[in-house]
């Protein structure tokens, strides 16, 4: 028998996942334009992937596959794979990553909703930790053809040496460890746009596009960016005030990397994030206070993955900690509550 | 004090469907072939029936005694002669039974004599126990007795009527304060005299201007100040809590009441009923039911207590692909089990339900912490949390999340893009958590009677022991003065024979602790115990009651509405 409520939202997790990836096309375009076509064959591969391993999995384990598979929360893990790799990994990496992300991080902890981990970042941070090399190799924006490009991820020779360029963050990194006088000079190479690595503005941009649509459909609130953008700017803006030859600008660390990817996309992964209001804004500054200490001492060029992973571990004592008032009662510690 | 609205947390914007049945009059439905007037009118309140089978009643006779504190007196609704009196199925999702009165309508309608009351004469105490004997409940839906919620008369500073009305479907109310808002207002001028509140406010859902306009103008006619206020048309606005809240800006936590706040809140169809009772002497026979939804003419009848469902259902035509008919709201409403079952003093609505008009929820899908079930709960819950510990039977961390502040009112399911039918796992949890503590109090309550009757037998052999004692003593005492021989023996004995007495006490006593520890083994309970578990057990069946999880705790589901809810739950239901 069906008890009520008789009537519902027209809502759904299709729809939830239909409009992230939704707003993600905006990003992808400035990528594939500006950046590298390559990564439009990477999405594929890792949609097609995802959704093979999705159906697998959900076999294996007796489950309904047709409801779980169109809802398409697979693809939108497949596509953060994808979008923060570098476009030109081999087929087989992003196969692999996937493969991580939807098996070990998503169904070996009981599937959709039960995950701790956000899965593109465990395929991230086990494929940045098993393949540093090839997970390094970004193309100067706009510098490969999509023949090479696609030769490159079919497995062509990957003499990369003069086709790739470091990626903004990594030329800080190495220009500041290699000796150069400042930041400054190091921004002054090829490598750097009107800020953060070039042609990536206009991805960052796309992203911050999509991720004013999430927040205007109400699919993410506020909390996560608005935390996120705040904590890394305001961290990096301090430091940066303090010694500016050695630490990057804010606005070079908000257009760097996957920052905007992050903060709309990322972060914001319901499943394995905070999710109360004050939960949500400790959860996402602290990814970016992590993700700015790796960024400027840690070994690997981008932190926000290990940052989210971290955070990840937090958040069953970050949402008991910052448990909401309930109605009528003055304080949530009111009765009950330690 | 003027117009400052408070705002409460969530709410829901649900297609409102309020004008199919709101266009159109209130009619008089005809007299049934038969009424089935319950005794027990709610949980609370029942009475004792006085009739007897083959007894003529008038109109507004009373056939039932108000009983204990709660009850509230039962009445005639026409004329005629009793034909029955025993257990009929209610409208009820797990169709309880309760004792019934069933009378055959002569047709005539020939009122029992009755006369106006005269509040202002006869004190307040008299016009509570008036109220009571008109048999006068919250019409609502929660059905609480009005002489209780009336109180003592000091303290509550603000009287909130409550004509919010924010289900979708149901127009009761709206039609009552357009076609009878000077009823109304006299109404909750009496209610405001008796309970000497300080500030009289009419919140009415923005929807209903022409309600809105319908009471302004009864107010005009009036000395008092009375409030009219429009409040924003959200649901659950008119839930009780939520309607202060946004009213006063007060806040009546889970298991308070109101009036521990100074305000006290009724419903508009109440106030009216009262306005019946004092100022014409007529006690509740009826009540304004509104049938909507897949009908040819839906619309609003005035029904008479105890007018069985199925003889009603024709005045509204209901159209050929109708599958089943929700009683109350399609938000805290449910489904009919059977429609033989008669109209209470609570029923509001009847809503015609086909597979198009209300389409079953799609297939339930995992939680994705989304979070906008919490950002939807009016009472400011994390219902995923719930749902996690209630789904996993950890009804502790339930609890410690709240559970019990949970007012049921659906919100949460209705935005869920998961379709998981989280009140469901809050009710079975609800039901659960009070199945146990039912049989936690009952064992308590076998162990003290137990343990006393332990302490009184051991207090009893104490007794026999110190009494023994003391006659040995005696004996021995005389035995010593009468033998000379033993004199010296003698002494020395009844020197020791009270420290004889006290150890052989002392034994006794430990005797009975290990008895009675031993006993307390739940294998070897008495048999009064044994009867009592028994019995609540049998009541609890009666009750539906069982633990019947949903859908994804059991297959096989049955019914995970808690029957009984305790006397403060229900009374917050917006579904007036
Ligand atoms: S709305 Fe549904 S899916 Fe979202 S958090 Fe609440 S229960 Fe989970
Ligand atoms: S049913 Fe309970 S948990 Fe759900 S929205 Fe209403 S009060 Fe909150």
């Amino acid at each position: 028998m069906i008890h009520s409520p008789y009537i519902r939202k027209p809502a759904s997790v299709q729809r939830v996942m239909g409009l992230v990836l939704l707003a993600l096309v905006p990003g992808i375009t400035a990528y594939a334009l500006k950046v590298s076509a390559g990564i439009l064959v990477n999405l594929a591969l890792a949609s097609l992937t995802a959704v093979a391993a999705e159906a697998l999995m959900l076999a294996l384990r007796k489950r309904p596959i047709a409801i779980a598979v169109t809802d398409l929360s697979a693809i939108v893990t497949a596509w953060l794979v994808a979008l923060c790799f570098p476009p030109i990994v081999p087929w087989w990496l992003t196969m692999l990553a996937v493969l991580v992300a939807i098996i070990v991080a998503k169904h070996l902890y009981g599937g959709l909703g039960q995950n701790p981990f956000n899965p593109a970042m465990v395929a991230y941070c086990s494929m940045i930790v098993a393949y540093p090399a090839l997970m390094s190799q970004w193309p100067a924006a706009g510098s490969l053809s999509f023949d090479t490009q696609l030769g490159l991820i079919l497995g062509g020779a990957r003499d990369l040496d003069g086709m790739t360029g470091a990626t903004a963050l990594d030329a800080l990194r190495t220009g500041l460890r290699s000796g150069a006088s400042s930041v400054e000079a190091v921004l002054q190479g090829s490598a750097f746009g009107f800020f953060g690595g070039r042609g990536w503005e206009w991805v960052s941009l796309g992203y911050l596009g999509g991720g004013l649509l999430l927040l205007a459909t109400r699919i993410i609130t506020w909390h996560m960016p608005a935390a996120f953008i705040a904590a890394l700017s305001l961290i990096s803006g301090t430091f940066w005030l303090f010694d500016p030859t050695r630490f990057a600008s804010p606005l070079f660390h908000l257009a760097s990397g996957g920052a905007m990817l992050a903060a709309f996309f990322i972060v914001t992964d319901p499943v394995s994030g905070a999710t109360t209001p004050r939960g949500k804004l400790i959860f996402a500054a602290g990814i970016a206070l992590i993700a700015w200490l790796i960024r400027s001492f840690g070994a690997y060029p981008e932190g926000i993955a290990f940052g989210v992973l971290l955070m990840n571990i937090c958040v069953p004592l970050i949402d008991k900690k910052t448990q909401p008032r309930v109605f009528g009662h003055r304080r949530r510690d009111e009765g009950g509550w330690r | 004090m003027i117009g400052r609205l408070f705002k409460f947390h969530g709410g829901i914007k649900p297609d409102a469907h309020k004008h199919e049945s709101a266009s159109v009059a209130i009619e008089r439905a005809p007299l049934p072939s038969r009424l089935v007037v319950p005794l027990r009118q709610s949980t609370r309140a029942s009475a004792r029936c006085i009739v007897e089978v083959g007894q003529k009643v008038l109109k507004g006779q009373r056939i039932g005694e108000p009983e204990g504190m709660l009850g509230t007196a039962v009445h005639a609704p026409t004329s005629g002669t009793v034909i029955d009196f025993g257990r009929y199925t209610m409208a009820h999702a797990s169709g309880l039974e309760t004792r019934c009165v069933v009378i055959e309508p002569d047709g005539e309608e020939r009122w029992v004599e009755h006369a106006a009351f005269d509040a202002e004469r006869a004190g307040r105490d008299a016009s509570l126990a008036w109220l009571r004997d008109c048999g006068l409940v919250g019409l609502g839906g929660a059905t609480f007795p009005s002489h209780v919620k009336l109180g003592k008369g000091s303290g509550v500073d603000t009287l909130i009527l409550n004509g919010a009305e924010c289900e979708p479907w149901i127009t009761c109310d709206d039609r009552l304060m357009r076609e009878r808002a000077d009823g109304i207002l006299a109404g909750a001028r009496i209610l405001f005299r008796l309970i000497g509140a300080r500030e009289l406010v009419i919140g009415i859902e923005d929807n209903k201007p022409e309600a809105i306009a319908a009471m302004r103008a009864a107010a005009q006619r009036v000395d008092d100040p009375v409030r009219i206020q429009p409040v924003p048309s959200l649901y659950p606005a008119g839930g009780e809590k939520q309607l202060i809240r946004v009213l006063t800006g007060i806040e009546i936590p889970y298991g308070k009441l109101s009036a521990d706040y100074a305000v006290q809140c009724f419903n508009v169809g109440t106030a009216y009923a009262v306005y019946r009772a004092i100022a014409h002497g007529e006690p509740v026979l009826s009540r304004i039911v509104t049938l909507t939804g897949n009908v040819a003419r839906p619309g609003n009848w005035e029904v008479l207590i105890g007018t069985p469902i199925d003889e009603l259902l024709p005045l509204a035509q209901p159209k050929a692909d109708t599958n089943r008919y929700l009683m109350g709201g399609p938000m805290m409403g449910f489904a009919l089990p059977r429609l033989d079952v008669p109209i209470v003093k609570g029923s509001n609505c009847i809503i015609a339900s086909s597979p198009t008009l209300l389409p079953p929820p799609p297939p339930e899908q995992p939680c994705i912490r989304c979070g906008e079930c919490a950002r939807a709960c009016p009472a400011e819950l994390q219902p995923f949390e719930l749902y996690w510990h209630s789904r996993a039977r950890n009804f502790g961390k339930a609890q410690e999340y709240k559970l019990f502040d949970c007012i049921e009112c659906g919100c949460c399911a209705y935005v869920c893009p998961s379709h998981i039918p989280l009140v469901d796992y809050f009710r079975f949890a609800k039901s659960e958590i009070w199945a146990r503590e039912r049989d936690n109090t009952a064992a308590d309550q076998a162990r003290e009677r137990f343990e006393f009757r332990n302490y009184r037998q051991e207090r009893e052999k104490e007794e026999k022991a110190a009494k023994l004692a003391a006659k040995a003593a005696e004996t021995r005492a005389k035995l010593a003065t009468d033998t000379t021989a033993v004199k010296a023996e003698a002494s020395t004995a009844t020197a020791e024979d009270p420290k004889k007495a006290l150890i052989a006490a002392a034994l006794a006593r430990a005797q009975a602790q290990k008895a009675s520890t031993e006993v307390r083994n739940t294998e070897d309970l008495s048999a009064e115990t044994k009867a009592d578990i028994a019995e609540i057990e049998a009541r609890r069946k009666a009750l539906n009651l069982t633990a019947a999880p949903p859908p994804a705790l059991a297959p096989k589901a049955g019914d995970p509405r808690p029957d009984e809810a305790p006397a403060v739950e229900a009374e917050g239901s917006p579904q007036s």
